[in-house]
C-alpha cells in the first residue's frame, strides 16, 4: 500500500460515499453546533419535516452572544435578538433532542473549549460545526472544519458532508521554542510566513519537535488559527499527550472500548515517504513572541520590529498595508513597543483555555495593571472558570486589576456587550484583528496570553520576556 | 435554490485584496434568524457612516454600480468566519457572480448554495476584468457557466474552472439535501460498518 498521511487515513476511513467525479460524501462523527450559525438550519429541517439523523453526536452550546457579566441569569443582560438567538437554541436542542449546555450549566463555554474538556473530540474523528474555528479540534488528530448553515442543514439531515478531498500540506517546526514563546507565536508566525491565503485548499498537518513538546491547550491554539491561514483544517497526530487528555473525560470511551479506541487511534500518523503538496519549515529557535500590527492575521512580526511601510509590500497588499496602518491609527516606521494599549481581552477559542490563563496569571502575580487600563478575562468555559479560582489563579487576576469574567466569546468578536468603543487599541488573545472585529472601529493587536498580561502592566505592546 | 445559467450585468470593482467576513456583514447582523433582507446591510461598515448615511466614495453606492450583479475583487474575498450570511447578504443585494484570484475555502462552498458562482480567474485576468468592471454601467460583462467563460464588455473571453459537481447543480439549481438523501442506502451501510469498527464513537 502507498504511505498515507495522516489526513489521507482519516478521510478515507470516513467516506460513506464516493461519485465518479471524486465527489465523496463525507460521515461526520461530531456536529457542535451555537446559537448563531444554527436556527436557520433547524428551520430549514422543520420546512421539510426532517428529523435531525444522530441527535446522540449533536452537541449544542450557547456562547457567541451570550453576556459573560456575573448576572447574566437575568434576560434583561441580553438585547433582544441575542436573547431570540438564544432562545431558539434552547428550543430547537429540545425539540430534536441534541445534547446540550445551557448557559446555566457550568460546563457552558466556547463551543470549540467544551467539545475536547467534554470528550466528545476524539482522535480519527470527522467534527464539524457551522463556525470557522473548528478547527481547534484538529490538535486531537481528528479532521475538523468550519462549514456554512447550508452544510449545518445538511449535516442535521444527513449525518454527512458533501466533500471533495483536499490537498496535503506540512507545517513542520524543528527544535525548541526559546523561553517566553509559545504556541501562539508558532501560530501566528505561520501565518506571517504563508500569509493569509497559503493555506487554501490544504489540509495543514503540523509537526515536529516543538509541536511535540506542545500541551493539548497549545496544540489547540495552533490548530485553532490554521483558518487564519486560510487552511481547510489542521492536524497533529495523537500520542501519548493526546491519549493522557483524553481518558477519563466523561464522554470519551472507557475501559475495553478505550483499548479498542487507542489500538486505532496509535495508527494514526503519516507514513514515511507519504507526499505532501507543500510543505513549510520554521526553526522553533528562531520564532519570537510576536504581535499583528495591521487588520489582517497575516501581518505578524516580532515585538522587536517597527510598524512597516506600505511601499515594502507588494501588489494589491500596498493599498491593503495603507488601509491598515490608517486605521490601526499607527505610523510607519513606529516602534511595536512604542504603541500604547487602553484595553486588554483574555479569553477566545484560541486562548482561552486553563493553560492559558496560567501563563497570564505568571506574569501578573503580585503587580497591578496600568492606571485606566481596561482588562478582562473571560475564561473559555465555566470548567476553566471553576478550575482557575481552585487554583488561586483567579484571584491573581482580581487582584491585578482584571475583571474576571463568566465564559464565552465575548470580546473575540463583540457580539455580546463586550465591545470597544472607537478608536480603542486592545491587546487580545483572540484571533482576528479584522477592521470592527471587537467593535465598530476598535483596534486589535493580536499576542499571546503572556505577552496581554505585559501590555495590561505596562500600557503599551510589551516584549514579555522583559516581565519574566 | 435559483439556477445559474449565464448572466449578462453590470461588474462592479472592489480591488481591495482580503475581504473578509466581517466587512461583508458585520457581525451587528448575525443575530437574525432568518435567511433573507440582509442585502441592505451588505458591506455595511464601507457602505454607510455612523448615522446611517451613505459613503459616497463606497463603489456600490456609485450611481452606476447599483444595480451590480458581479462583483470583481482583489486576492483571497471572503476570508474569515464561516457565516453564511456573507453570501445570503451578496445574493440579497443582487450579486450572483464572483470574480478574484482566490476564494476563502468555506465562503466560496457556501456560494453555491446560495446561487452564487465564485469565479477563480488568473491574476492577469482578473486584471483586464478589474479594469473592463472600472467603465460603469455601460460595460455589461457576460457570465456563461455553461461554456465556462467571462467576456468583457468589448468582447474578450476568458475561461474558467469549475468544479463538475458544483456547475451541475448551480446550473439545475439542486438542493444538496434532496441529493444525499438519494444515497441514504450508503449512509446507512456506513454507519453500520462503522459502529462495528468504532464503537465508541
Ligand atoms: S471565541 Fe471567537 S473565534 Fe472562537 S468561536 Fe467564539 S467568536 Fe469564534
Amino acid at each position: 500500500m502507498s504511505p498515507k498521511t495522516l489526513y489521507d487515513k482519516i478521510w478515507d476511513a470516513h467516506v460513506a460515499h464516493e461519485s465518479e467525479d471524486g465527489t465523496c460524501l463525507l460521515y461526520i462523527d461530531r456536529h457542535l453546533v451555537h446559537e448563531v450559525t444554527s436556527p436557520q438550519a433547524f428551520e430549514g429541517l422543520r420546512m421539510a419535516g426532517r428529523k435531525v439523523r444522530a441527535p446522540e453526536k449533536t452537541i449544542a452550546v450557547p456562547d457567541h452572544n451570550v453576556p459573560t457579566t456575573l448576572d447574566r441569569a437575568n434576560p434583561a443582560t441580553m438585547t433582544e435578538d441575542s436573547r431570540i438567538q438564544v432562545e431558539a437554541l434552547d428550543k430547537n436542542a429540545k425539540e430534536f433532542g441534541i445534547n446540550y449546555y445551557p448557559v446555566s450549566d457550568v460546563r457552558q463555554g466556547i463551543v470549540h473549549i467544551v467539545g475536547p474538556e467534554q470528550g466528545w473530540t476524539l482522535p480519527g474523528m470527522t467534527v464539524v460545526c457551522g463556525d470557522s474555528h473548528t478547527a481547534t479540534h484538529g490538535a486531537f488528530g481528528a479532521l475538523a472544519h468550519g462549514i456554512g448553515t447550508s452544510e449545518v442543514e445538511h449535516v442535521l439531515a444527513t449525518q454527512t458532508l458533501i466533500q471533495k478531498k483536499s490537498k496535503n500540506m506540512k507545517v513542520e517546526i524543528t527544535g525548541k521554542l526559546r523561553p517566553g514563546v509559545t504556541a501562539k507565536d508558532i501560530t501566528l508566525a505561520v501565518i506571517g510566513e504563508t500569509g493569509t491565503a497559503g493555506g487554501t485548499g490544504y489540509v495543514i498537518e503540523y509537526c515536529g519537535e516543538a509541536i511535540r513538546d506542545l500541551s493539548m491547550e497549545g496544540r489547540m491554539t495552533v490548530c485553532n488559527m490554521a483558518i487564519e491561514g486560510g487552511a481547510r483544517a489542521g492536524l497533529i497526530a495523537p500520542d501519548q499527550t493526546t491519549f493522557d487528555y483524553v481518558r477519563n473525560r466523561p464522554h470519551a470511551p472507557k475501559g475495553e472500548d478505550f483499548d479498542k479506541a487507542m489500538d486505532w487511534w496509535k495508527t494514526l500518523f503519516t507514513d514515511e515517504g507519504a507526499h505532501f503538496d507543500k510543505v513549510v519549515t520554521l526553526k522553533g529557535e528562531e520564532i519570537e513572541p510576536v504581535v499583528t500590527w495591521g487588520t489582517s492575521p497575516e501581518d505578524v512580526l516580532p515585538i522587536s520590529a517597527l510598524v512597516p511601510n506600505p511601499e515594502d509590500f507588494k501588489g494589491g497588499k500596498v493599498d491593503a498595508a495603507r488601509r491598515s496602518i490608517e486605521y490601526m491609527g499607527l505610523k510607519s516606521g513606529q516602534k511595536l513597543t512604542d504603541i500604547e494599549i487602553d484595553t486588554v481581552f483574555i479569553g477566545s477559542c484560541t486562548n482561552g483555555r486553563i493553560e492559558d490563563l496560567r501563563a497570564a496569571a505568571e506574569i501578573l502575580k503580585g503587580k497591578k495593571i496600568k492606571e485606566g487600563m481596561r482588562a478582562m478575562v473571560v475564561p473559555g468555559s465555566g470548567l476553566v472558570r471553576a478550575q482557575a479560582e481552585e487554583e488561586g489563579i483567579a484571584q491573581i487576576f482580581i487582584d491585578a486589576g482584571f475583571e474576571w469574567r463568566m465564559a464565552g466569546c465575548s470580546m473575540c468578536l463583540a457580539m455580546n456587550p463586550d465591545q470597544l468603543a472607537e478608536g480603542e487599541r486592545c491587546a487580545s488573545t483572540s484571533n482576528r484583528n479584522f477592521e470592527g472585529r471587537q467593535g465598530y472601529k476598535g483596534r486589535t493587536h493580536l499576542v499571546s496570553p503572556g505577552m496581554a498580561a505585559a501590555a495590561a502592566l505596562t500600557g503599551k505592546l510589551t516584549d514579555v520576556r522583559e516581565l519574566m | 435554490m435559483q439556477k445559474f445559467e449565464t448572466l449578462t450585468g453590470i461588474a462592479a470593482p472592489m480591488p481591495l485584496v482580503n475581504i473578509d467576513t466581517d466587512m461583508i456583514i458585520p457581525k451587528i447582523f448575525l443575530k437574525t434568524i432568518k435567511r433573507s433582507g440582509l442585502g441592505v446591510n451588505l458591506f455595511d461598515e464601507m457602505r454607510y457612516d455612523r448615522q446611517g448615511n451613505e459613503i459616497p466614495d463606497f463603489v456600490l453606492n456609485k450611481e452606476q454600480y447599483r444595480d451590480a450583479e458581479i462583483l470583481v475583487a482583489g486576492d483571497n474575498f471572503g476570508c474569515g468566519s464561516s457565516r453564511e450570511h456573507a453570501p445570503w447578504a451578496i445574493a440579497d443585494f443582487g450579486i450572483k457572480a464572483i470574480v478574484s484570484t482566490s476564494f476563502a475555502d468555506i465562503f466560496y462552498n457556501n456560494c453555491f448554495k446560495n446561487g452564487i458562482l465564485p469565479i477563480v480567474m488568473p491574476e492577469d485576468v482578473v486584471d483586464v476584468l478589474m479594469k473592463d468592471a472600472e467603465k460603469g454601467s455601460n460595460a455589461r460583462m457576460t457570465v456563461d457557466l455553461e461554456n465556462q467563460t467571462v467576456t468583457t464588455s468589448d468582447g474578450q473571453s476568458f475561461p474558467f474552472e469549475v468544479d463538475a459537481f458544483k456547475k451541475h447543480c448551480l446550473i439545475n439549481g439542486l438542493d444538496d439535501i434532496g441529493l444525499t438523501m438519494e444515497n441514504v442506502d450508503a449512509i446507512d451501510a456506513f454507519e453500520a460498518k462503522a459502529s462495528e469498527a468504532r464503537p465508541w464513537v
